[in-house]
């Protein structure tokens, strides 16, 4: 690939690059545990919690499943699974 | 009031799994907004952000070197100035570049009375190329350049305290935070880029890869720092301490023990002294930012 001049790029094109693959435990969200209190959102180092209809959903595509947001969840809603693939 | 919504870290960065730095990087664009322009030194944030050209960053961002990061900013500010703007300007930077290769350069820049804000996320030694110990590494650490073994305990010095250097720069704001507080960094980056002048933040960013420790207890490792003393959360406002994170302090072997770089403080027998020595260096960060909580 040619690189543009002063090697600039669109901005956020790492969405290109779905990091899901890393993943080998697989974070559960219980929607009837959660308080939504929006923690699960604030401290994902990936920023791949998202909202949906006041409901927080993990982004597949991009989670690596360091499961820093079941560990950190207050309600214990998160729980990590071993992934099959 | 930060908008604490506003994402402007794309997914799909190469960060470890539970990376402290990557949480910082969101954390700091929370509170410094969209109107923000970013230089980043060499470090591991610029390696696992930026491969060309699927960059994560959705502001502009611009890459110096290890040493020049503020001298960039610097340049970028006085452009800016000129031109009648007033985007933010930040440095987001390392500890390696800030601590060690780009001393210089911040100095000169906090002289010039540059206003941008230089934040350094410290994960305590240059973790992109290794772990080689840095002047951020804590004493006794195990690092690839100060392995412990028969004739090493790990580092032989303490941390250096950059924000008491910058600080004595006659330096408006300088303020330490850890990713532990996720809310605490928003409302402190926010505070720093409206301030005219330069100001530094310094963000503990445990790094599960260097310190070894599980991804899922990153914010754990980083509430175990503050709650032995061994970090320490502060503002200082035009030279005051204005602000300390109190605690019910726990003894430093709760921090050191989960963590394989003290894994030789521990096996295959108890190394007392040692242990001894890392607790009057918490005991010593406690006296001097009185941050015991009186019960």
């Amino acid at each position: 690939m040619a690189l543009r001049i002063g090697c600039a790029s669109a901005p956020g094109q790492a969405r290109d690059n779905k990091t899901g693959s890393w993943r080998v435990f697989k974070p559960i969200f219980d929607h009837e545990k959660c308080t939504s209190c929006g923690m699960c959102q604030l401290i994902c180092p990936e920023g791949c919690v998202l909202t949906d209809d006041g409901k927080f959903i993990p982004d597949y595509d991009f989670c690596k499943g360091c499961g820093l947001c079941a560990y950190e969840c207050p309600a214990k809603a998160i729980t990590m699974e071993t992934e099959e693939k | 009031m930060a908008d604490k919504s506003l994402e402007m870290v794309e997914c799909g960065h190469r960060a470890c799994g539970g990376c402290g730095p990557a949480l910082a990087a969101r954390l700091i664009l929370k509170g410094a907004g969209e109107r923000t322009i970013i230089c980043a030194a060499t470090g591991c944030m610029e390696v696992f952000s930026t491969p060309y050209p699927q960059t994560a960053w959705k502001v502009p961002w611009v890459h110096s070197l290890f040493q020049n990061s503020a001298a960039v900013a610097s340049g970028i500010e006085a452009s800016l100035k000129r031109q009648g703007r007033d985007e933010h300007v930040i440095c987001i930077c390392g500890d390696g570049a800030t601590f060690d290769i780009g001393v210089l350069c911040i100095s000169g820049a906090f002289e010039r009375g540059h206003n941008i804000t230089y934040i350094c996320y410290d994960n305590e030694a240059y973790m992109n190329t290794g772990i080689q110990r840095s002047g951020a590494t804590p004493f006794d650490a195990s690092t690839t350049t100060s392995p412990a073994g028969k004739n090493s305990l790990g580092n032989s010095r303490p941390k250096k305290d950059m924000p008491q250097i910058l600080a004595a720069h006659g330096a408006p704001y300088v303020a330490t935070c850890s990713i532990a507080y996720p809310n605490d960094i928003i409302k402190k980056v926010e505070r720093a880029v409206n301030i005219d002048g330069p100001c530094y933040i310094q963000i503990h960013t445990p790094c599960c890869t260097g310190w070894g420790f599980d991804g899922s207890k990153t914010i754990e490792l980083g509430k175990l720092a503050i709650e032995t003393g061994l970090w320490v959360n502060f503002e200082i406002v035009n030279g005051k301490l204005e602000k300390v994170k109190k605690v019910k302090r726990k003894p430093v072997e709760d921090y050191l023990k989960v963590q394989k770089r003290f894994a030789h403080l521990f096996k295959p027998s108890l190394n007392t002294t040692e242990i001894a020595k890392i607790q009057a260096i918490a005991d010593a960060n406690a006296e001097k930012y009185g941050i015991d909580l009186k019960i």
